[in-house]
């Protein structure tokens, strides 16, 4: 039944640089790029060689420990070159396009008629699996698991965020295909999280529900710990509604179409607005004369609290819905602690943020002050908008301690989740990367 | 600003490893970073970290303590006035206290700072912003006539064994500034408690006539019925007593900047508060002697509960860090203080020993109810049949 959830703990930070609702054009490159490290606990293996011809769908690499889940390319061309790094790590698959985003068939029966596993076979073989994420630990899906429930969150609630009723608004047709098929892999149900009066609500075959509050209000795990939460022992999948896209094109008519909506955000974006472009499409032509090019900008795949850094000759990332672009701030300020710093933001009232709640601030990345040993306690929890401990969770992990953090909920979270717990932070910990630790150490002697 | 910046990177590579003074690198980076918020930029996870940092929330506790501090430096003066039969005018008495007060606070920051400055410096740490509070607290909760080298004793003692060995700022166990007055309290009683300690000069002159100089609280330990004082002389602070802790007044500014810049817990002061008044009412219901029998109230306005309540129950660090646990350790603080207060005649005060108690107590009431949050996970846990 659908339920409108009121979300009550949580920060939107107000930021320059919202993307106004308007498409720039169309962005194509020449070079294209999949870069295995934006899977996690993946290792790659290859299966393709340079000079090789592939077209969308055409296996690039695939899992050393799991073969059957591969990434293939997002468009036809040429594959130009395999870069490597440090013992022979692969950076990059680099992928010339032939502008002709020709794509490999793929045979697919009647929705109606056509069984679980075979459903899994396409998803596989088609490269979309690696959308599928499982949780706990926020992982590429195991082939072999029957996912208790699936859920996606039909919006996202970061600062700057990419609107999906936007960015999707051609491509409902295809989202509830993409929900039709989700919904035969999994005995239970299939979720979808949304703002009151979304286009996305329409959807069937899906208990929608409405979520209120600010961010994280988005997050998926957020709402799936709010619906049903995840226990020892469960496992559910999350999909980003880009990729339900993605998953709806290909089992209309058989052939992939990476080409996605991004939203170039931040305050040093001159007009911030969405571009309509492909999967691994290299980061330089969206950005390029489009930020105040100080030299001193931060490129982000992503938004500001999760996003990772990239440089404008990268390529974008494969899960990444949105760019955003910030200063840098890798400056001094002279008596920061003590100035009043009128056009800073902070949660707390120990500047004058709360003074002006309408006002947009342009934030940089530096970190405002030297990571200390935690002192401020209450902070997190106020972010936090679920049933556990943040900060008794964190030191568990800082103290290896398996069983605790068991007990304390890691399997709920990830670094998403926690990510406005590391913003308030007086101490500057840094919360991401130690919650990623302790799931590291779960997979690792759990399994 | 830029020619200070530019001596400093000329400079920094020094103090760094490898520099001819590595062994001041702590103490550089200290004053650097004193001088300018440093340039780092995040790393890994959120790209952007809000502005607070340690040093804005040391400096604003510091701020919330200015009222006491001016009125305590005043009451000095005013208090020395009334015993010696003195006039004076405001200015007057408030320069009188000020430089009473004053070499109190630069012993306790000197010599605090400077353990702080030695030991960051030998675990290769930065300084940590902690003593900011602590050093400005010590010289508010003892007595003005208090011997510096006592101060500079007491401080060293509780830097050293109630903080730095356990880690430093973070990590200690009791708040520094109370294992302070702790030391004094029972190293040397004759200068922490009776008539004379609180006012300036009593301990060498003789007061005028008729003038006694033990504090309300005191006079309540020794038998006499309330009113001891009018309730305005108690509210406002124009008693005897430590330094910072007469004047409620100044104190409730201080509450008002520390709950409203979200620094210090709400629920810590408020349920001490009703800690003391559930237990003071009952004393009163059940009355069998004269300081039973004093209005609940009263602990609220005399000694230095307020001052505790405000300043140093909330100390982030030795309060337990849930949201539940700061409402069970309020609520014991307050009956604590009224419990001692009333049934131990070997202390008039006991603020001081109720929040070290708490303070020892505070990862006990943090485990049960961190125990309770993972009993409540549990029962969600529903235990699935094979199907």
């Amino acid at each position: 039944m659908s339920k409108t959830i009121k979300i009550k703990k949580g920060l939107d930070i107000k930021l320059k640089g919202m993307a106004e609702l308007s498409i720039g054009g169309e962005i194509t490159s020449t070079l294209y790029g999949i870069e295995p490290a934006n899977f996690l606990g993946l290792i790659p293996k290859l299966s393709v060689k340079p000079d090789e011809y592939v077209k969308i769908g055409t296996p690039l690499f695939y899992d050393k420990n799991q073969p059957e889940v591969k990434i293939t390319s997002p468009v036809s061309g040429k594959v130009v070159a395999i870069n490597r790094g440090d013992r022979r790590k692969i950076l990059d698959i680099e992928i010339e396009s032939d502008n002709k985003f020709e794509s490999e068939q793929f045979s697919i029966g009647e929705l109606s008629s056509i069984n679980r596993d075979s459903i899994k076979e396409v998803l596989l073989s088609s490269g979309l699996w690696p959308y599928l994420i499982q949780r706990p630990f926020g992982i590429i899906a195991k082939p072999s698991d029957t996912p208790r429930d699936i859920f996606v969150s039909g919006f996202d609630s970061a600062p700057l965020a990419p609107s999906y009723d936007f960015s999707l608004a051609n491509d409902l047709k295809s989202f509830q295909k993409g929900i039709d098929v989700l919904a035969k892999l999994t005995d239970g149900k299939v979720y979808l999280g949304v703002r009151s009066g979304s286009k996305l609500a329409e959807v069937k075959n899906a208990e929608v529900n409405v979520f209120d509050g600010p961010h994280p209000a988005g997050n998926v795990g957020i709402q799936i710990h709010h619906l049903k939460p995840i226990n020892k022992g469960d496992k559910v999948w999350t999909v980003d509604p880009q990729a339900v896209v993605f998953i709806g094109r290909l089992f209309s008519d058989g052939k992939l179409n990476f080409s996605k909506i991004v939203s170039l955000t931040g305050s040093e974006v001159k007009n911030p607005m969405y571009y309509k472009t492909v999967v691994g499409v290299k980061a330089s032509p969206i950005v390029s004369g489009k930020t105040e090019a100080s030299g001193k900008e931060r490129i982000i795949a992503g938004n500001v609290l999760t996003g990772k850094k990239m440089n404008a000759d990268d390529y974008l990332n494969f899960y990444a819905n949105q760019i955003t672009v910030i200063p840098e701030g890798d400056n001094y300020e002279f008596l920061g602690w003590a100035m009043p710093r009128f056009n800073k933001f902070s949660f707390s009232r120990a500047y004058f943020s709360w003074l002006t709640p309408g006002k947009t601030y342009r934030a940089d990345a530096n970190l405002n002050g030297e990571e200390r040993a935690y002192v401020m306690t209450g902070q997190y929890e106020k972010v936090l908008p679920m049933d556990i401990l943040p900060v008794h969770l964190i030191k568990s992990i800082m103290a290896d301690d398996i069983d605790k953090m068991e007990l304390l909920g890691i399997y709920e979270v990830i670094e998403e989740d926690l990510a406005l717990c590391e913003y308030v932070c007086t101490s500057k910990i840094e919360v991401q990367h130690i919650l990623r630790k302790g799931i590291d150490l779960i997979v690792k002697e759990l399994g | 600003m830029k020619l200070l910046r530019t001596y400093i990177d000329k400079n920094k590579p020094l103090f760094q490893k490898g520099g001819k003074f590595e062994k001041l690198g702590s103490t550089f980076g200290a004053f650097e970073t004193f001088l300018f918020t440093p340039n780092h930029t995040s790393k890994s996870g959120t790209h952007i970290h809000d502005t607070i940092d340690l040093k804005r929330t040391m400096i604003i506790v510091v701020l919330a303590l200015v009222p006491a501090l001016l009125f305590g430096s005043w009451n000095i003066g005013y208090q020395n006035g009334l015993a010696f039969g003195i006039e004076r005018s405001l200015l007057e008495n408030f320069f009188f206290g000020f430089f009473k007060m004053l070499p109190i606070l630069i012993v306790s920051y000197v010599v605090g700072l400077g353990i702080e400055f030695i030991s960051a410096q030998i675990r290769g740490h930065e300084v940590n912003e902690g003593y900011l509070v602590t050093g400005i607290l010590i010289p508010l909760i003892v007595p003005v006539t208090t011997p510096l080298w006592m101060v500079a004793l007491a401080v060293a003692f509780a830097v050293i064994f109630g903080k730095e060995i356990f880690g430093g700022t973070g990590y200690n166990i009791m708040n520094v500034a109370l294992i302070a007055r702790a030391f004094l309290f029972f190293a040397y009683p004759s200068y922490m408690s009776g008539d004379t300690v609180w006012i300036e000069g009593l301990t060498s002159q003789t007061a005028i006539d008729g003038f006694s100089g033990a504090t309300p609280l005191a006079q309540l330990a020794q038998g006499a019925a309330a009113p001891v004082a009018s309730i305005s002389d108690l509210f406002f602070g124009f008693i005897p007593g430590s330094i910072g802790e007469t004047s409620k007044f100044a104190i409730l500014i201080g509450a008002a900047i520390l709950i409203f810049s979200g620094i210090a817990s709400w629920k810590i002061m408020l349920s001490a508060v009703i800690g003391v008044m559930s237990i003071g009412l009952l004393c009163n219901g059940l009355a069998v002697n004269e300081y039973m029998a004093v209005p609940a109230y009263y602990h609220l306005l005399t000694g230095g509960f307020a001052f505790g309540a405000v300043f140093m129950a909330t100390d982030p660090v030795t309060a337990p860090h849930t949201e539940k646990g700061k409402w069970i350790y309020g609520f014991m603080i307050g009956a604590f203080v009224v419990l001692i207060r009333v049934f131990n005649p070997a202390y008039p005060e006991g603020m001081m020993l109720a929040i070290l108690l708490l303070n020892v107590w505070s990862p006990l009431i943090d485990y049960f109810v961190v125990e309770g949050h993972i009993k409540r996970r549990m029962k969600r846990f529903v235990i699935k049949k094979n199907v």
